[in-house]
């Protein structure tokens, strides 16, 4: 009973639910990143390339991530003798930014979000090319050429592959009648495919070419092989995250994986339905807490296909990288548009 | 160079171009960039200056040196047994190999041949390191081009073939294992079966590879048609090895110009061309050249005569005055020795003729006009060992 009201006079006030939603918004953001790195980039790669991965650092290297946050952490924050300094400092933040404010949009239950906007999918995409200024931020400011080259091609791939993302999402909204995130969610959950409701409507049935896009694109946008032109290892040396070490090197790396959690969980929300599973009544209070968990299962499994196509292929070259997305997807994506318009005047 | 081949080049570039040509019209300012010394693609120190235009390379130029040991000079200061520790470091990756030539051109200035059984255990260890070599090159080929798992693969499947020059050199680099007029010692008990198996693994390997690696449509979207070496360019650059005859030249020192001391013809197999002499087309013949090498070394092995395996060699080597040339098929192209003796315990001049050096002597024309992600696929299908450059 003391507790409770404790509780109740704690979120009446301004600083319990801000302290509460911060501390919400920093375990979406980074539980998932440490999850997917440590399952996916330490132990499932190294296992499909007949390795160990880490073992010493906790049980079955479960600790090594934090073994190498801190060994970031203690490292010189170096910055080149020509670089602009204050872009060059403030370049990682603003990447690291646009996933904070990525996961600002996703439901994880029925009453769990952090801002419920109208409009969430459309905030979601625009924010997701934020990063963009970042990376093109650090490629400048670097003062170093295979930076240079790698903002660059940053910035040409991230702007070609918005456009098949977008219009893969086209497809989903003209679905589900909104762009409300939590709403798509109870679209799928209440959906019908073709007169037939027992499973509601994942819109990864009827809009599989659009998950297939939507895939695609978010692999380039998360700048994964074989879309990693921007930080080829073997030509460019990582590009844009040449000259960066330490801290900063990490934030970028933190950015990485965190932006694919949480595109993971925007293509959960879009085409797996989100925190809903088939069989439950969307209404139930069970998904106060089955919620969050069934989307996290959501987002290993759509992280498990990034990692998997990043392991297994090699990387395109930047014309061929280019030509996928206007020739092929774009098309293929203008067509999903129309056949799902067409099907949702004619049903 | 002829005019041909300047036209080729033309023709090349211009389809290049033809690609993505935006600054025809916008006048763009240079850039030079500066790959290496220290670089994930160059395999060592081999530095390339390139002039960009965009992403498009005008002109490169390689800079070598940076790790020249200066072989030839301090084989001048050994005995002849001592060099082999030397020139063991030439090729790292494919060690025995380097000391084949050289012990053969001693023992043609000597006029003295190995018994039958150490021909054949020299043959089938030059083979073996000829695989070890070039599996890794093909892994490598996987990093350069962005797939990060074929490397693990053939570092995983050489371990076995390494395994078994280390069970009879005693080296797994550098086995230091040939002697004038025989080898060091015989092949340990279970050898030959243990090898055997070994091979089993590689064919497996090159099997797995083809699927995963040379299958891929990106992958070959990378190599197909880029880095093109025509047949009489390649030629007049001195290329060889598999870089030539990926470009369709049917030429082997294995088969056309076997020097006494390796048994080659004793076995059945098969020189692997390519008409396309492109970056797939060089990698194809590699991996073509592993399987062979299998097949050399397994049919070799059930095949080793019985007897001694040193010859009779007095017991402080002393060379007779003259002058030697051997050349052998090396893991990454001919490789011979020029061994002048004025009849001394040293040789007098060493005169290393080296793959790689002649290899990546084309890469200035072989570079203009392509971008930047194409200079890796280049220079990872052309395999060069940096020791293999410089000396």
């Amino acid at each position: 009973m003391i507790l409770a009201s404790w509780l109740d006079t704690v979120f009446d006030s301004f600083w319990g639910p801000t302290v509460f939603r911060s501390i919400g918004g920093l375990a979406a953001v980074l539980l998932p990143a440490g999850a997917i790195v440590y399952l996916y980039l330490f132990k499932m790669m190294s296992f499909m390339q007949s390795r160990l991965g880490p073992t010493e650092a906790g049980p079955y290297g479960s600790l090594q991530l934090v073994a190498e946050v801190g060994k970031w952490l203690q490292k010189e924050d170096i910055f080149p003798r020509k670089a602009d300094r204050i872009v060059f400092a403030a370049a990682p933040f603003v990447v690291l930014m646009s996933s904070f404010l990525l996961v600002l949009v996703v439901p994880f239950g029925p009453d769990a979000w952090f801002v419920n906007l109208d409009t969430g999918i459309y905030f979601a995409l625009a924010v997701s090319s934020v990063s963009v200024i970042g990376i093109l931020m650090a490629g400048w400011a670097s003062a170093s050429k295979y930076s240079m080259l790698g903002g660059l091609r940053a910035a040409a791939q991230l702007i070609a592959y918005e456009l098949p993302l977008v219009l893969a999402v086209i497809g989903v909204v003209i679905q589900a009648g909104t762009l409300n995130m939590q709403d798509i969610v109870l679209a799928q959950a209440e959906g019908e495919i073709f007169g037939w409701g027992g499973i509601g409507n994942p819109f990864i049935l009827t809009q599989l070419l659009g998950f297939f896009i939507f895939m695609v694109a978010m692999q380039a946008e998360l700048t994964q092989p074989p879309f990693d032109m921007p930080v080829a290892e073997s030509e460019i040396v990582t590009g844009y995250m040449t000259e960066y070490s330490g801290i900063r090197f990490l934030l970028f790396f933190i950015g990485e994986f965190a932006t694919a959690g949480i595109f993971a969980m925007i293509a959960s929300v879009l085409f797996l339905g989100g925190w809903w599973v088939p069989g439950l009544d969307p209404d139930s209070n069970w998904f106060n807490v089955l919620g969050p968990l069934v989307m996290f299962a959501k987002v290993i499994v759509v992280t498990f296909l990034i990692f998997w196509f990043r392991i297994t292929y090699p990387r395109f070259r930047e014309d061929q990288l280019q030509k996928l997305a206007w020739k092929i997807l774009i098309p293929l994506s203008l067509a999903n548009i129309v056949a799902t318009g067409i099907l949702k005047v004619a049903f | 160079m002829t005019s041909i081949s300047e036209t080729e080049q033309l023709r090349y570039i211009s389809q290049q171009a033809a690609d993505a040509r935006v600054n025809v019209e916008i006048e763009t300012e240079g850039m030079t960039l500066n790959l290496g010394p220290q670089h994930p693609a160059t395999h060592g120190t081999l530095r390339i200056i390139a002039k960009l235009d965009g992403e498009q390379v005008v002109a490169a130029e390689p800079v070598m040196g940076y790790m020249h040991r200066g072989y030839e000079k301090l084989a001048e200061v050994r005995t002849y047994p001592q060099v082999t520790t030397l020139i063991n470091r030439i090729d790292w990756t494919g060690s025995f190999a380097n000391e084949t030539p050289f012990i053969l051109a001693a023992e043609k200035l000597m006029e003295i041949e190995a018994p039958p059984r150490a021909q054949y255990i020299r043959t089938i260890l030059h083979e073996m390191s000829r695989v070890a070599n070039v599996m890794l090159g093909i892994g490598d080929m996987g990093v350069q081009v962005g797939a990060t798992t074929p490397v693990f693969y053939a570092f995983r499947d050489r371990e076995y073939v390494l395994n078994q020059i280390e069970a009879v050199t005693g080296g797994r680099f550098h086995p230091n294992f040939d002697r004038i007029g025989g080898l060091k010692d015989d092949l340990p008990a279970g050898w030959i079966q243990n090898t055997k198996n070994a091979m089993g693994k590689v064919e497996e390997f090159c099997d797995q590879i083809e699927d995963l690696m040379y299958g891929n449509e990106i992958f070959q979207a990378r190599t197909r048609g880029i880095g093109i070496i025509p047949k009489d360019v390649g030629l007049a650059y001195g290329l060889s090895g598999v870089n030539i005859r990926a470009s369709g030249v049917d030429w082997d020192v294995r088969r056309d110009a076997l020097p006494r001391g390796l048994v080659y013809d004793q076995v059945d197999w098969k020189v692997w061309t390519h008409p396309d002499g492109d970056c797939y087309s060089r990698m194809w013949v590699r991996l073509q050249e592993v399987r062979e090498g299998a097949k050399i070394v397994t049919q070799l092995l059930s095949q080793i005569p019985s007897g001694p395996i040193m010859a009779k060699v007095p017991r402080i080597i002393k060379v007779p005055a003259g002058e030697a040339f051997v050349e052998t098929e090396n893991p990454l192209g001919v490789m011979g020795y020029y061994v002048i003796s004025k009849g001394d315990l040293n040789p007098y001049r060493v005169k290393i003729r080296s793959a790689s050096f002649n290899n990546v002597s084309i890469t200035p024309w072989l570079l203009k006009g392509v971008f930047v992600p194409d200079i890796i696929s280049i220079l990872g299908s052309l395999y060069f060992i940096l020791g293999d450059i410089d000396r």
